[in-house]
């Protein structure tokens, strides 16, 4: 009797699963959120998917969603792991989302090609494939504030800047350490470019993923080459490691720059004082000051409406990160909304409005975030944004601001282009059939 | 009642040789096999197929590889993911540098790359054995992760270090690449997988696989009856490759569109170890059942909340579903350590004396 009951529990789940699609068919802009606060990444995603979510609470909480529409937001956890990415997207990409924002640069990599036949856009903020800023060759895909490549040439003009100039690079030695994936990969080509221009010595350390936790032997290999400065393009728990690694070989950690997913606080505190002069890239602000922020801790976190356990964690670097994807969501299907009415968009339309995007000063400080982040206008041809960034630094306890906007090299955009040709060739692309406006 | 096999008179060797002697399952497979071609693709959605079928036909190929190995042969490996991983990258090469080819032809050959190289690795299966053997085998796991995420040219020196399958038609039809929908991919997936699990009951109930079987119950005793154990064991490991690698390759190109080396970590050889060991060691169904298991499980888990209109956030489902899938595991190898393939023997037997048990 066992095997019976057996057949009728798999009988009774397949009907469920079943039944259970195309069920969703509440009205509202459909927003999916894919997280990972499981796994080994979750150390960096519970607090950007919190902010994320958050944020596109607050909208619901205190205005009724975008333009009188509200939005539904529901999460899809992904681990960072690109099989249950794919996975979530499938699942959602039925229920007419407005935009993925995959958060993994392996996810990115595999929805890209999808989003044009499925037509669903793409936000990959900061992150994924650089040469998507090309919106001629990638119409569906956006990687506004910036990308990896710019970033990189930005922190390579920081270096040169603190070394009293860009001819004084020739000579010195720069490493890179990063998480080997196609996120730890993504600025190699352009450093590499650049090594050879500016005539710094370049040196790789790629860290596997399972070698995150245990750092000792890349960190022997930095100190037996001495290098003048290092750059870290890490993620979850190779960040925090890594610092206290450079710390324990007494490597100067003002010479030592992240990349602005290994900024956090959770990266920093762990090796303490010790870690104090590590630099890392940001593009945002932090810090509760912004009335943006104040009403989240008023509207949801205080209703007992966010995920967040501990009132001070909102306005962490990585929490604002996730804030900031939002507001990217909300104000491109604010910009959809202006064109197509305040209705419900679809991905065509929200695609619209990411592309004609236009983030001033003065609507940051409309929406309560005044001096959160440059002003980002997108072109039909550009979605990146080419957006400056700003070196913060820790201080033992908290982040602190010690550069100006640094703008990235000009040659970065020209080597974008050649690497969007490159995958277009390589992929056979078809020609953007999109008009522009 | 059901199941009854008296009354099916076997009057000549061939239908006495059959590949399913018994009518019953013979139907019951028939039916199994017009169903999946003709009924699933006209009723299912493009979540069934793309997020659940897809990846079930290929991670039961995979697991029908390694069940050959290590149920039938004995071998115990641990080497999946890599093997997997060289199929699915020859195959990626073989379709760039012959574009004008077949792609469908183009992953059946990428899987002799992987038996090639599966044929390497097996050679150590002759002095060592067992745990000693999982270990050589994981030498090919992370050899093979290591290889492709290092040197450029597998991956064609892209930026992003990610394999992007190209789009590739068959009689105009796309069947790869992110235009191909995913019924074309089902369809391509299905006829591989009912082809090559046709060769494997094939392979496993004739001279070799008895020959396998011999070798893993007792590896002397057959050496004594004249199987010779490098051959066997080889070809074991050969044929293993083959079926990890063809995974592989539609993995990538019939499933996730383009990949990272990482897709391929040990996790994967894990679960496919996992499949085999849920579904039965030495059963061709066990494959099939065990990867239904680990595939359909947490899509399940994950979708229950919300069907029932509970409203649990999607990290915390993401713990349960851990913890539940580990407990389910460890409570099956308790109650059935056979898997569910046993299970389904022991309900045949049991339909055949109904109503009137013994």
């Amino acid at each position: 009797m066992k095997n019976k009951n057996f057949l009728i529990f798999i009988a009774s789940v397949i009907s469920c699963l079943w039944f259970s699609q195309g069920v969703m068919a509440a009205k509202g802009i459909y927003i999916p959120l894919f997280t990972y606060k499981t796994g080994p990444f979750a150390g960096s995603g519970i607090p950007t998917g919190n902010g994320m979510a958050d944020y596109l609470t607050m909208l619901n909480e205190r205005d009724g969603g975008i333009g009188g529409v509200p939005l539904i937001v529901e999460e899809c956890e992904t681990g960072y792991n690109t099989k249950k990415g794919v996975e979530c997207y499938e699942k959602v990409k039925g229920k007419n989302p407005a935009m993925i924002n995959p958060w993994s640069t392996g996810i990115s990599l595999q929805l890209i090609p999808k989003t044009p036949v499925d037509k669903i856009p793409l936000l990959t903020m900061g992150y994924g494939l650089s040469a998507a800023a090309v919106g001629d060759v990638f119409p569906w895909v956006f990687n506004y504030p910036s990308t990896y490549w710019n970033q990189a040439s930005a922190i390579i003009k920081y270096i040169g800047h603190q070394e009293g100039g860009m001819s004084n690079l020739k000579g010195k030695k720069i490493g890179f350490i990063f998480l080997e994936s196609g996120y730890g990969r993504e600025p190699i080509p352009l450093l590499e470019e650049l090594s050879g221009e500016l005539g710094y010595d370049f040196f790789t350390i790629p860290v596997a993923f399972k070698e995150s936790q245990n750092q000792s032997s890349h960190w022997l290999k930095v100190r037996k080459e001495k290098p003048d400065w290092m750059i870290m393009w890490g993620w979850g728990v190779m960040n925090p490691t890594a610092i206290k690694e450079a710390t324990r070989i007494k490597f100067n950690m003002e010479k030592f720059v992240g990349v602005w997913w290994s900024g956090g606080e959770d990266d920093a505190r762990p090796a303490g004082k010790a870690a104090k002069g590590y630099k890392s890239a940001n593009f945002h602000g932090i810090g509760t000051d912004y009335p943006a922020i104040q009403d989240i801790l008023k509207y949801v976190v205080d209703k007992g409406k966010s995920q967040v356990k501990d009132r001070s964690r909102v306005g962490e670097n990585l929490y604002m990160r996730g804030v900031f994807n939002s507001v990217l969501i909300a104000e491109s299907i604010r910009a959809a909304q202006g064109k197509f009415g305040n209705r419900v968009v679809n991905g065509e339309e929200t695609r619209w409005g990411m592309e004609n995007l236009n983030l001033t000063s003065a609507r940051m400080a409309e929406i309560g975030l005044q001096g959160f982040t440059n002003p980002i206008k997108i072109s039909c041809d550009d979605h990146a944004n080419n957006g400056p960034i700003f070196i913060q630094q820790w201080n033992g306890t908290s982040w602190e601001r010690v550069s100006g906007w640094i703008n990235s090299m000009d040659r970065v955009r020209p080597m974008l282009e050649k690497a969007a040709a490159a995958y277009k060739t390589k992929n056979n692309v078809p020609n953007r059939t999109i008009p522009c406006s | 009642m059901f199941y009854r096999e008296a009354g099916q008179f076997k009057t000549t060797y061939i239908s006495d040789q059959e590949l399913f002697p018994v009518k019953q399952d013979r139907w019951g497979i028939l039916l199994i096999i017009g169903f999946s071609f003709i009924v699933i693709p006209l009723i299912a959605n493009d979540y069934w197929l793309q997020a659940i079928l897809i990846p079930f036909l290929i991670f039961s190929l995979a697991a029908l590889g390694l069940n050959i190995l290590t149920g039938y042969a004995g071998q115990l490996s641990l080497g999946t993911g890599g093997f997997m991983a060289v199929g699915a990258y020859s195959c990626y090469k073989l379709v760039t540098i012959f574009p004008e080819t077949n792609v469908i032809l183009l992953i059946l050959v990428s899987g002799f790359f992987s038996a090639g190289i599966g044929l390497i690795f097996g050679i150590p299966s002759l002095k060592i054995k067992g745990f000693y053997l999982a270990v050589a085998t994981l030498a090919a796991q992370f050899f093979f992760e290591w290889l492709f995420g290092r040197v450029k040219w597998f991956y064609n020196y892209n930026d992003s270090g990610a394999i992007e399958v190209p789009v590739r038609k068959f009689f105009d039809i796309a069947v790869t690449g992110p235009i191909a929908t995913a019924q074309t991919r089902y369809v391509v997936v299905l006829c591989i997988v009912t082809f090559l699990a046709l060769i494997a009951v094939n392979i496993v109930r004739g001279r070799i696989g008895r020959a396998w079987m011999a070798i893993r119950d007792m590896d002397i005793a057959a050496e004594l009856i004249g199987i010779r154990p490098l051959t066997t064991k080889l070809i074991a490991f050969a044929i293993s490759s083959y079926y990890a690698g063809v995974a592989g390759a539609l993995f990538v190109f019939a499933y996730l569109g383009s990949a990272e080396v990482e897709v391929f970590d040990i996790n994967i050889s894990f679960e496919i170890l996992f499949m085999i060991i849920i579904g039965g060691l030495g059963s061709i169904s066990g494959a099939f059942l065990g990867a239904a298991f680990i595939v359909l499980i947490p899509i399940l888990i994950t979708n229950l909340p919300r069907m029932l209109g509970m409203p649990i956030n999607a990290a915390t489902v993401e713990h349960f579903n851990f913890m539940i899938l580990g407990a389910l595991i460890v409570l099956f190898l308790i109650f059935e350590p056979h898997g569910l393939a046993k299970i389904w023997t022991i309900m045949r037997e049991k339909l055949r004396v109904w109503p009137f048990p013994y």
